[in-house]
């Protein structure tokens, strides 16, 4: 979310879901939005089929909502920014620009401008194999409507071009004025229940709760004055993002790693980079619901509380704050996770006194400003959109209205960087991952579903039917999917979906764990890894007689 | 037809989408989950994991109690709270001590409420002191 932070202050999407219906043109891109988010999938099937709106794809595969798109641009995997920057040319080039806007509300046009100048659709085309016209076409739709919204999910944010991704969406925004009013705006769709609750929250190396920077000393001495310490006692650099923490491992400087609810053995890049540092840090410690497979490394490990078994907020991908409620009991001896943390900082000397997650809540109400008007009370009775300074503010649904959290809209011009790791002679195919409707993230709680489970049983590779027929492979058949990390096996599904020359696959399925083959280049602001391109090669799998043991070669897992 | 000894009303754990659901709960199983028509977010709606994918709740091999491996190569062997958390209380006490906080890393998660994010990063930034919190969002 650092590319939002950086053109509008605010990293969060801008608008909410319920304004959907209202917009009359939807721009999608690298969300393949029925399958990861299928509630606001279903509202934009309605904007398109109920309330007449447009709907311009772009996406290189020909997913669901192709079928109900009005364009579907097919880039390459990895050139979003050469189609955004073309689209930007065209509408400056064409005027077809919001001079208001842009004049009131905006700063940096003219540097912006001069950055696109060069930018034609033809040039577009060239490297992203979208026909100039379609771009062209899709200028013209995006500026001549009255109210657009544009969506991405982890398609535009998971390549090394990724904050740049979303400065070139956020660029096409502003030249046209398409944010700040109902169903308009900049709406990153996020992939985990809690993920906008979890940034909120500080779980960031260079930032407090409220997005407040750790370098910034008035922030720490609030902070210290908050919670009962020395202010020498709060650190004022910046922390290890994720990917430095594994390589910390490696190099020597990190020690312990404390992980909760979450299972990087599966979901980080290169994984056997991942596992190497894991196996070898001197104490890690898991808090979990199962034994998962960062877990099976572990010293310690805490049983934790399902979320139908506690009380607590998530807030959701429109910056909703909602409660869960207690269900069960939690079984055996397992703990709220808020409770375990709470009873090892009293042996490492806090003297912490909640007894509730309201409690917790109350204080940090007090020092994040955007939740500083909710409490447990107030949410019960339905959920608030932050920003909610005040107890009797009714939250926000969109965001930037009149004035942008930063002051003015900043463009940024964005230059084109080809993907980090991109086919050659020796790994001649272009790997991208994402999700599918069966099945969530790692595959923990929902391949424990059997009903889901029968549906998705397996891993498969999406591979286009060109391609199958040149390596000789039939639907169905099983084929080894390598790069020059790793290798998996999956079942081929022969399938138009994906484009030539590209395979698709899923990270839900830890037998075949496809971030063996992920490159960990990373953006270098976000950090985020590039996912969605990397290279591989692909032949057919002849399986040894006992299908129960396929994968037990290739993986360094067991089944879950 | 099963009548429900308790419909709690809450919010699906899978998608950033937080859709507003009811488990239906008898004799301590979540037997049917529906979707809440009184917000904003899904009007009644849910996907198929929404709806029917909450058997992990109830699994088998959920962690029932504390595991701690004594040494490398041995194996995880359950034992008490306070057995755990003095183990690592200690043992984060010491390398705190031997290699200063910055040697010490977190991992939120965003699958844990706000109000645990909230006390996680607190303990890494107030207790142990180290801005090294990160979390698998950006995956």
């Amino acid at each position: 979310m650092a590319g939002l932070a950086a053109t509008l202050g605010s990293g969060a999407m801008t608008d909410s879901i319920s304004n959907i219906k209202d917009a009359d043109l939807l721009f999608v891109t690298g969300s393949n939005t029925t399958e990861a988010h299928p509630i606001i999938g279903l509202e934009m099937k309605k904007a398109v089929r109920r309330f007449g709106a447009k709907l311009i794809l772009l996406d290189p595969r020909e997913i669901e909502l192709a079928d109900f798109a009005y364009l579907h641009l097919r880039q390459r995997p990895g050139t979003d920014v050469a189609v955004l920057n073309a689209i930007s040319h065209v509408i400056i080039r064409d005027s077809l620009a919001n001079v208001n806007f842009i004049e009131e509300r905006t700063e940096g046009f003219e540097a912006f401008a001069t950055s696109v100048r060069e930018w034609t659709p033809e040039r577009a085309e060239i490297l992203s194999g979208v026909p100039a016209q379609d771009i062209v076409d899709a200028a013209y739709l995006y500026a001549h409507a009255r109210q657009a919204m544009i969506f991405w999910a982890m398609g535009i944010t998971q390549h090394t071009t990724g904050t740049d991704n979303v400065k070139v969406c956020s660029n096409l925004a502003l030249l046209t004025g398409h944010i700040g009013r109902p169903a308009t705006g900049l709406n990153p769709l996020r992939g985990q229940n809690n993920v906008q609750g979890a940034c909120d929250m500080g779980g960031l190396p260079n930032v407090f709760p409220g997005y407040q920077p750790v370098t910034d000393e008035a922030i720490r001495r609030k902070f210290a004055a908050g919670w009962g310490v020395e202010l020498e006692h709060l650190a004022p650099k910046p922390g290890l993002t994720v990917t430095e923490i594994t390589r910390g491992v490696l190099e020597g400087q990190i020690k312990a790693i404390y992980v909760m609810g979450e299972n990087p053995m599966l979901s980080d890049p290169n994984l056997n980079h991942v596992a190497e540092a894991f196996e070898s840090v001197e104490l890690l410690v898991c808090q979990d619901i199962f034994l998962n497979e960062t877990a099976q490394l572990a010293d310690v490990v805490f049983p934790a509380a399902s979320f139908a078994e506690k009380s607590g907020t998530f807030t959701n991908t429109e910056r909703r704050v909602q409660m869960i409620r207690p269900a069960l009991a939690a079984p055996g001896q397992a703990w709220a996770d808020w409770r375990i943390i709470l009873a090892l900082a009293k042996r490492m000397g806090a003297g912490w006194t909640y007894t509730s997650p309201a409690d917790i809540f109350d204080e940090l109400a007090a020092l994040t400003p955007q939740y500083a008007g909710m409490n447990h009370a107030r949410l019960a009775d339905g959920g608030i959109q932050w920003p909610c300074p005040t107890v009797d503010h009714p939250g926000t649904p969109v965001l930037h209205v009149g004035k942008f959290t930063r002051g003015r809209g900043q463009f940024v011009p964005i230059d084109f960087r080809p993907p980090a790791e991109l086919p050659d002679e020796d790994y001649p195919f272009l790997l991208s991952t994402g999700r599918i409707l069966f099945h969530w993230h790692g595959g923990t709680m929902s391949r424990r579903s059997p009903g889901l489970d029968a549906i998705a049983p397996e891993a498969e590779a999406e591979i286009h039917p060109t391609d199958a027929h040149t390596l000789g492979v039939q639907n169905g058949e099983l084929v080894r999917v390598f790069s020059r990390r790793g290798s998996v096996v999956a079942t081929a599904r022969v399938t138009r979906r994906s484009s030539p020359g590209m395979i698709f696959m899923t990270f839900h399925y830890a037998e075949a764990a496809v971030n063996l083959l992920t490159n960990d280049a990373v953006d270098p602001t976000a950090k985020i890894p590039e996912y969605k391109v990397c290279a591989v090669d692909i032949e057919k799998f002849t399986p040894p007689v006992n299908k129960e043991i396929l994968n037990e070669p290739e993986s360094i897992f067991t089944h879950a | 037809m099963l009548n429900a000894d308790n419909i709690i009303p809450t919010t699906c754990p899978y998608c950033g989408v937080g859709c507003q659901i009811d488990l239906h709960v008898k004799n301590g199983l979540i037997y049917r989950v529906n979707g809440r028509f009184d917000n904003a977010v899904n009007h009644g709606n849910l996907c198929v994991k929404g709806r029917f994918g909450f058997d992990y709740v109830h699994a088998q091999d959920r962690l029932t109690t504390p595991l701690l491996r004594h040494a490398r190569g041995q194996s995880l062997e359950s034992t008490s709270w306070d057995t755990a958390l003095g183990y690592v209380t200690n043992r984060l006490q010491t390398i705190r001590a031997e290699h200063g906080p910055d040697s010490i890393a977190f991992l939120t998660s965003a699958k844990c409420t706000n109000e645990e994010n909230y006390l996680l990063q607190k303990l890494a930034r107030a207790v142990v002191g180290t801005n090294n919190v990160d979390h698998c969002a950006r995956l």
